[in-house]
């Protein structure tokens, strides 16, 4: 049925999951696979009462018409996506690409670091620097072995796979923080580094190539609202500009963004996020009771 | 016909419209303005003199024959009144509740120069809602003349451009970024001024004039304006996407949780029904004591959402008077009925953090008028150690917006030095085909403009595509007289030519 929109949604054709937290959902879009670019996302609503939140466009694939999305479930709405979408389902609502897509330059030798939240995202960054040609390093971080997900994907772009968990279940132990500095000891001539991930991370990882002196972009993810510049909701600090995540980047210079200010105002709906999701969970239980009662 | 009538034996009184008790509105998201009865609406009709020479069709952007569809109704012909209505504007249920009457046709009204104006307005909101309820669209026969036409935004601009090519027999797409449209009109008027259904209906007419809505479609980045034209076929483009990114503060605090633009506010509580939380996702901060920056239409809009959200104290900050606030006197009235408390002649000059890194207070500085300043009106400047705390928690700056980059970012349209798509008059941007109008161009400026613009920009483009509006043909409704053949006369529509 169509609503106001005029639209009946969009399917959801293959979904795939990489650990209790991580999913991945590919969803038929030719127009957008056809216009996706590295570093762009799209926003997404489940359902006509859901929340606008920007995913990132972890893959595009224009032979299939499609756009995959690899999702964390930290709060309602990603926890309840992981629930309602399956194969045959309908998003809702699904518009992007959006933001400025990444510049991938001729650099010769680049470092793309991934973990949490952007381990995913950095794929087509990685793939783009490699089809250019350059000497392509990845450091991926994750919690522990398990959680690995993509690394076949990632070590068919990357010439060099740096793997590091927490615990260290697999490759190095420790953080991406880590892994950079490894590479780096090895690499003298890495020109540029793109980072993604929580703002924590990306804050540790710029440090490493600020003191290393390498060129470092990173993708920003504030909280987001219309994702076309309107609202401000997603403006972020960087050196002493205000800018507009959504259509001034989100890929910004890592070494001037506010990382403390970014951590802050994502913290603004803490309390509100806490209700939705407590209210949210309390109806899942009653469903599951009244389901086996 | 009666008497001529005039200034001694017209009504001396403008005919009150009921209104909810502000005591009780406070509380709702219903409308404020109850709009008016038959009879009323009747009564009110009487107090137009009918200018030979009208001042107020001049004075309405649209020229919507004013005389003419208020005589309609003084006779209780309230279709034949519509009728005349929908030669010029095409919602009129829209613009009779937030056109700015006072600056526009009302402002002019000669009755005004004694008496209050005539409630041209409230009469033309009567008419759209009844039109709306008795399910009066004029849907007129129309042939397809095989020109495509892509629209892109769905705003008062947008919309009325499409509407005119749709009835030029051009197959219309609109597209919208966000996922339900009318612009401004959805995400940023809230419900107790411009409630949704009325929206709904206006659109639900496009639909059957056949014009596709395609919704969550970011034109620019889907597909470009250039790829409009060499791609996807069009034969033209009109562009409407409004103004959008918000003016920041540009003071301390500026960035501190707690201080956001009121179209994130309206936004959050208006499209995404925050107001509804959690039966709705989208979560809305709640401020106590809320300052709004600002004494636009935006401005009041979101005081007025905070109050009914909740809030216990809201306050307007503006460094102007009164008389120099942009916002409808109307609106200025309700606001102040509800218990808004207006700090005139202050500016913001810095927002103090609380504990959490929210809003603890903020800073402000009294100002005076000095002497006039470019746009003609008086330049206020700060008064010298008048700075004094004001305890809120929650700041909403409403001060303008500026151009939106993405059509800019993505185009090779010429743009003017602030960053909007330079048109002419007739609404022609620099790349052959592609047309513009409403905010994107103006600056933000008003819905009945916006509709105007659009309407000028169809003329343009029908020109452009050798499409002559001269005789029609039309399928009314049976049940109306002046029917030739099953076509209604007053329903001319449009002669479809082609040319090669
Ligand atoms: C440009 C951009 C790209 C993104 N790409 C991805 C992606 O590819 N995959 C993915 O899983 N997530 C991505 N995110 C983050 C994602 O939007 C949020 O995780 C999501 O909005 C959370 O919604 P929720 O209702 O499930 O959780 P909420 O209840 O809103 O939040 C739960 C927790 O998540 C944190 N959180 C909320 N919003 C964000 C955010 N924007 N970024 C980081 N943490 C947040 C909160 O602080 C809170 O601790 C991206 C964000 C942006 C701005
Ligand atoms: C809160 C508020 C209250 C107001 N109150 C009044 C009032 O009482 N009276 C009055 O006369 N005026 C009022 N105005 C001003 C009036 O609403 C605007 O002047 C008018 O809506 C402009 O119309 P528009 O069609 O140019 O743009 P908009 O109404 O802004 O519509 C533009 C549309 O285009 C979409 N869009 C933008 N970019 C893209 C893209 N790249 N691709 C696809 N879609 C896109 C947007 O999402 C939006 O839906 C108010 C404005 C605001 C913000
Ligand atoms: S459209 Fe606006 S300006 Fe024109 S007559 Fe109606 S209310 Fe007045
Ligand atoms: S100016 Fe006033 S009195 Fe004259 S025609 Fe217009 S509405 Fe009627
Ligand atoms: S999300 Fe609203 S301006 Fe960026």
């Amino acid at each position: 049925m169509h609503d106001a929109s005029g639209s009946a949604g969009f399917e959801i054709i293959r979904r795939e999951d990489f650990s209790d937290v991580t999913y991945l959902l590919e969803i038929r879009h030719p127009l957008m696979a056809r216009a996706a670019k590295p570093g762009q996302f799209v926003i997404v609503m489940s359902h006509a009462q859901g929340e606008r939140i920007p995913l990132t466009i972890a893959d595009f694939d224009r032979g299939r018409g499609s756009v995959t999305l690899v999702i964390q479930a930290v709060g309602k709405t990603t926890r309840e996506m992981q629930q309602t979408c399956q194969v045959g389902t309908m998003l809702y609502a699904l518009v992007g690409p959006m933001g400025v897509p990444s510049a991938i330059g001729q650099a010769k030798k680049v470092l793309c670091v991934g973990g949490g939240l952007g381990t995913a995202p950095i794929f087509p960054q990685a793939r783009g620097f490699s089809e250019n040609g350059a000497y392509v390093i990845g450091v991926l971080g994750f919690r522990s072995k398990d959680l690995i997900f993509w690394e076949d994907k990632f070590r068919g772009c990357c010439d060099e796979l740096i793997l590091c968990t927490d615990d260290g279940s697999a490759g190095v132990k420790g953080t991406i923080a880590d892994g950079m500095k490894l590479a780096i000891e090895r690499h003298r001539d890495i020109e540029e580094a793109v980072i993604i991930g929580p703002p924590v991370m990306m804050k540790a990882g710029a440090q490493v190539t600020r003191t290393a002196g390498i060129k470092t972009v990173v993708s920003l993810n504030p909280i987001m609202v219309d994702g076309t510049g309107m609202c401000g909701g997603c403006r972020v600090k960087i050196g002493d500009q205000v800018k507009f995540a959504c259509v001034d980047g989100p890929d910004f210079d890592g070494h001037k963004v506010d990382f403390d200010d970014l951590t802050m105002r994502l913290k603004r709906y803490a309390e509100e996020e806490k209700t939705a999701l407590a209210r949210w969970s309390e109806s899942c239980r009653l469903a599951q009771a009244r389901g086996s009662g | 016909m009666a008497k001529k009538r005039t200034i001694r034996t017209i009504p001396q009184q403008r005919t009150p419209v009921r209104e909810q008790d502000p005591r009780e509105r406070v509380r709702n998201f219903a409308e404020v303005n109850c709009g008016y009865t038959r009879q009323e609406a009747a009564t009110e009709a009487e107090r137009c003199l009918f200018c030979p020479d009208p001042a107020c069709v001049a004075g309405c952007p649209v020229n919507i024959d004013i005389p003419g569809f208020i005589r309609e109704i003084g006779a209780q012909d309230f279709r034949a009144a519509y009728e005349v209505i929908g030669r010029a504007n095409l919602l009129p249920a829209v613009c009779g509740r937030v056109c700015p009457q006072e600056s526009q046709c009302e402002g002019v009204c000669v009755v005004g120069d004694t008496l209050e104006p005539v409630a041209i307005g409230r009469l033309e909101r009567f008419v759209g809602d009844l039109a709306i309820k008795e399910g009066w669209a004029s849907i007129p026969y129309i042939e397809p003349n095989g020109f495509k036409i892509g629209i892109v935004g769905s705003g008062p601009a947008g919309i009325a451009c499409a509407a005119d090519m749709a009835k030029a027999g051009c197959a219309v797409t609109v597209y919208e970024a966000f996922h339900q449209p009318g612009g401004v009109l959805r995400y940023g008027i809230p419900d107790f001024r411009l409630p949704n259904e009325v929206i709904d209906a206006e659109i639900e007419n496009l639909r059957k004039l056949g014009v596709r809505f395609e919704c969550n479609t970011l034109v620019g980045r889907l597909f470009t304006i250039e790829q409009m034209i060499d791609e996807l076929g069009f034969d033209a483009v009109f562009i409407g996407t409004g103004a959008g990114y918000p003016s920041m503060l540009g003071i301390p605090g500026d960035c501190l949780n707690r201080v956001l633009s009121a179209n994130e506010l309206l936004t959050r509580c208006n499209l995404m029904r925050a107001k509804d939380f959690p039966d709705y996702d989208t979560p809305l901060p709640l401020g106590r004591r809320v300052a709004v920056i600002g004494a636009g239409n935006t401005a009041m809009d979101a005081m007025r959402v905070c109050l009914r959200l909740g809030a216990e104290r809201v306050f307007c900050v503006y460094r102007r008077t009164k008389a120099e606030a942009p916002a409808r006197a109307e609106e200025i009235h309700h606001a102040e009925e509800e218990g808004i408390e207006f700090h005139w002649l202050t500016a913001p000059v810095e927002i103090l953090p609380d504990e959490k890194g929210g809003v603890g207070a903020m800073r402000c500085i009294r100002m005076e008028l000095g002497a006039p300043d470019a746009s003609g009106r008086a330049r206020p400047v700060p008064v010298p150690g008048s700075e004094h705390e004001l305890a809120v928690d929650q700041v909403v700056f409403a001060i303008g917006t500026n151009a939106n980059p993405i059509i800019g970012q993505t185009s090779k349209l010429r743009l003017d030095r602030r960053g909007y798509i330079e048109a002419d008059e007739s609404m022609a941007t620099s790349m052959a085909g592609v047309f513009a109008g409403g905010d994107i161009v103006t600056g933000a400026a008003t819905v009945i403009e916006a509709m105007g613009a659009g309407r000028r920009a169809a003329r343009s483009m029908k020109e452009y595509l050798g499409i002559r509006d001269d005789g029609t043909a039309s399928l009314g409704e049976a049940e109306r007289g002046g029917m030739l053949f099953g076509i209604d006369h007053r329903e001319r529509n449009f002669a479809r030519i082609r040319l090669a």
